[in-house]
């Protein structure tokens, strides 16, 4: 900032020694000035120093700390220095700033790898942090699975208000996004296979492709995916959340289970809403495809079951069978990290983003799994 | 920023508050002067915080004057704004230091924002405003979330200080403290108040501190504000205030001030 500099340094050498008269307004708008003056102050080791404050009119904290570290300076390069002339109601804040000061600047944090070395140690750490995080997980799952069954013989305390709750939040709400979304990516199958199809005389066959790759992967998929980002997130933030209030705590010290309060609803919840919004899915997403082959290449409405009914059931189950699964990736990815947030508010935001991410990479690779699994079935 | 003596630095004239159909502040008038320690008391609800948020423009009141060095907060210029947030510091409940930076990094926030300094001499500043609040060595490196509550709130408090402000907010500053880290916080303030020369608006429910630090106090009842000495606030006879001085805890403040029985420590309570 290029403000007025309302204070001055003037250097002196007199008979005595050396006098430096500081004058005008020593504060924090001014500091910059002054340190850049007196670090360029060029006194001779061994002299007597005399610090003339006659002249100041102001002084605050900032300014104190460039008087006292200048006397500090000159001292310890050999120099007898005096401060002279300070006006007495300055005297507390001097002293403040003096008893304050003995205390070093704080480091500012680096990043901790810079070298290759560093680099490769990176490498390892987060490579045992991923074994020791998919270590946890697989016992969070234990967990849950014990609790579901304990609780299978108590079927009694299945809190039924909460798992409704939670598949009306989860599913009935999640309805417009699903089906707009797969209505959209039938359109767009429909519409980029019949091009190809096209090219070797097939476009009657665009039904058969939209309908079988929105049964077998795409429907199921896209739900997965649509409802790890919006219910995934949710359950992450909201028993994070109850994390960082203490409510957890809360819940164990009156003998509640947060597994089964908290994790078991929500698993079952979603257990139930994920088939039927892949149903809807799949339904929305032959729709759209439908829609393009009777706008673009003329298939008719009885043409069209005429192609669909050529496709096997278990493109239809092989979607449906995998949606319970995904459904509890989803929900104890989503409840495993709300659990890990710790102290501040700040963790709530990173294992949300965490959770998402982790729900959609166990979806696919689990989705790759069934794939070579039905393939061996030859199904 | 010069005001004339005994023009005050902060002055409120006819504040309305409203949040849905609930009434926080009705006509509300207070001034604030240089120099002195004001705190203020209300009950839980009685728009305390509400108050000091509207002070600092957090809050846009429904009607009203607020006037900060002399200058209308609600219709000045960003600018203006800009220069008058220089002179205050705010002190929230539990600090609000970023969590991101650490305590030193917190402190050059304003400094950054502020100033065109180098980098070292922000260091040289975080590391005695550090030092200032009465932390210990090594605290500047720490990020908050490594630190207790006092000492989160000693940071925020020389984040507040950074630029060395003519006024200090300070909300609920002794909350949430064990007895002897508040204790040690009035006297802090008052060390600061003495030595900085800091005008010091604190809200508090901490009787302690009122006996301990303040010079004035300011009681929000009935959707108004009635200020005025210790002494005078001993005295006065609304009910919430009787019940406020006069309660359990009232009188043992008082008494542990004076170790006297309550009626001569009046009094002495006014020349704390």
């Amino acid at each position: 900032m290029a403000s007025v500099v309302a204070a001055s340094l003037v250097e002196k050498e007199e008979p005595g020694g050396f006098v430096l008269a500081a004058a005008g307004e020593w504060l924090v708008a001014t500091a910059a000035e002054l340190d850049r003056r007196l670090r360029a102050v060029q006194v001779p080791s061994g002299k007597r120093v005399t610090l003339d404050l006659t002249g100041i009119d102001r002084l605050d904290t900032a300014g104190a700390w460039l008087l006292l570290r200048t006397e500090h300076d000159l001292t310890t390069r050999g120099n007898a220095v005096e401060m002279r002339n300070l006006r007495p109601n300055f005297e507390p804040l001097i002293d403040q700033v003096r008893a304050a000061a003995i205390i070093a600047p704080a480091r500012h944090p680096r990043p901790a790898y810079h070298t290759i070395a560093g680099f490769i140690a990176r490498i390892g750490e987060v490579t045992l942090a991923l074994i020791a995080r998919a270590y946890s997980i697989l016992g969070f799952f234990g967990v849950v699975s014990t609790t579901a069954l304990r609780l299978a013989l108590h079927p009694r305390r299945v809190g039924m208000t909460a798992i409704v709750a939670q598949m009306e939040q989860t599913g009935v709400n999640a309805l417009p996004i699903v089906g707009l979304l797969t209505f959209l990516i039938g359109v767009v199958i429909a519409y980029q296979g019949a091009d190809y199809l096209r090219f070797y005389g097939l476009e009657s066959y665009t039904v058969q492709l939209t309908a079988a790759s929105i049964l077998r992967e795409l429907g199921v998929l896209l739900t997965a995916i649509i409802i790890a980002g919006r219910s995934g997130s949710a359950f992450t933030a909201q028993i994070g959340t109850m994390r960082v209030n203490e409510e957890i705590d809360a819940m164990r010290t009156i003998g509640l289970d947060p597994v089964e309060v908290l994790v078991l609803p929500r698993v079952y919840a979603l257990m139930l809403t994920l088939p039927m919004l892949t149903l809807f899915a799949n339904f929305m997403g032959i729709f759209g495809g439908g829609l393009m082959a009777w706008g673009v290449l003329g298939i008719s409405i009885p043409e069209f079951f005429t192609h669909l009914s050529t496709i096997s059931h278990w493109s239809f189950w092989i979607g449906m069978i995998k949606s319970p699964f995904f459904a509890i990736i989803i929900a104890s990815i989503g409840c495993y990290e709300g659990f890990q947030v710790a102290g501040s508010a700040e963790s709530v935001g990173r294992l949300t983003t965490l959770s998402v991410v982790e729900a959609i990479f166990l979806v696919i690779v689990t989705d790759a799994g069934f794939s070579i699994f039905f393939s061996s079935l030859r199904i | 920023m010069p005001d004339p003596p005994g023009e005050p630095i902060i002055r409120v004239r006819g504040l309305v508050n409203r949040f849905g159909a609930e009434t926080v502040h009705d006509g509300l008038d207070l001034d604030v002067f240089r120099g002195e320690v004001l705190g203020v008391v209300g009950g839980s609800g009685s728009g305390k915080s509400v108050l000091l948020r509207t002070i600092v423009g957090l809050n846009r009141p429904v009607a009203g004057n607020v006037e900060v060095f002399g200058s209308n907060i609600l219709t000045m210029s960003d600018d203006a704004q800009r220069e008058i947030e220089k002179h205050w510091g705010v002190l929230f409940q539990d600090g609000a230091l970023f969590s991101s930076l650490t305590v030193a990094q917190n402190i050059e926030v304003p400094l950054k924002e502020y100033y065109d300094m180098p980098l070292r001499l922000m260091d040289e500043i975080a590391a005695f405003k550090v030092g200032i609040v009465g932390l210990p060595d090594g605290t500047g490196e720490k990020y908050p979330s490594q630190l207790s509550g006092g000492m989160r709130k000693r940071a925020g408090l020389a984040r507040a200080l950074a630029l060395d402000p003519e006024i200090v907010f300070l909300d609920e500053p002794t909350a949430g403290l064990d007895p002897i880290a508040a204790g040690e916080f009035d006297i802090l303030i008052r060390d600061l108040r003495s030595s900085l020369g800091l005008t010091v608006f604190m809200v508090t429910h901490d009787l302690d501190s009122l006996f301990a630090i303040c010079d004035r106090v300011a009681v929000l009842v009935d959707k108004k504000i009635r200020v005025g000495t210790l002494e005078q606030m001993l005295q006065d006879d609304h009910p919430w205030i009787h019940s406020y001085f006069h309660g359990p805890r009232g009188r043992a403040a008082v008494l542990s001030k004076t170790g006297q029985p309550e009626k001569e420590k009046m009094r002495a309570a006014v020349s704390v």
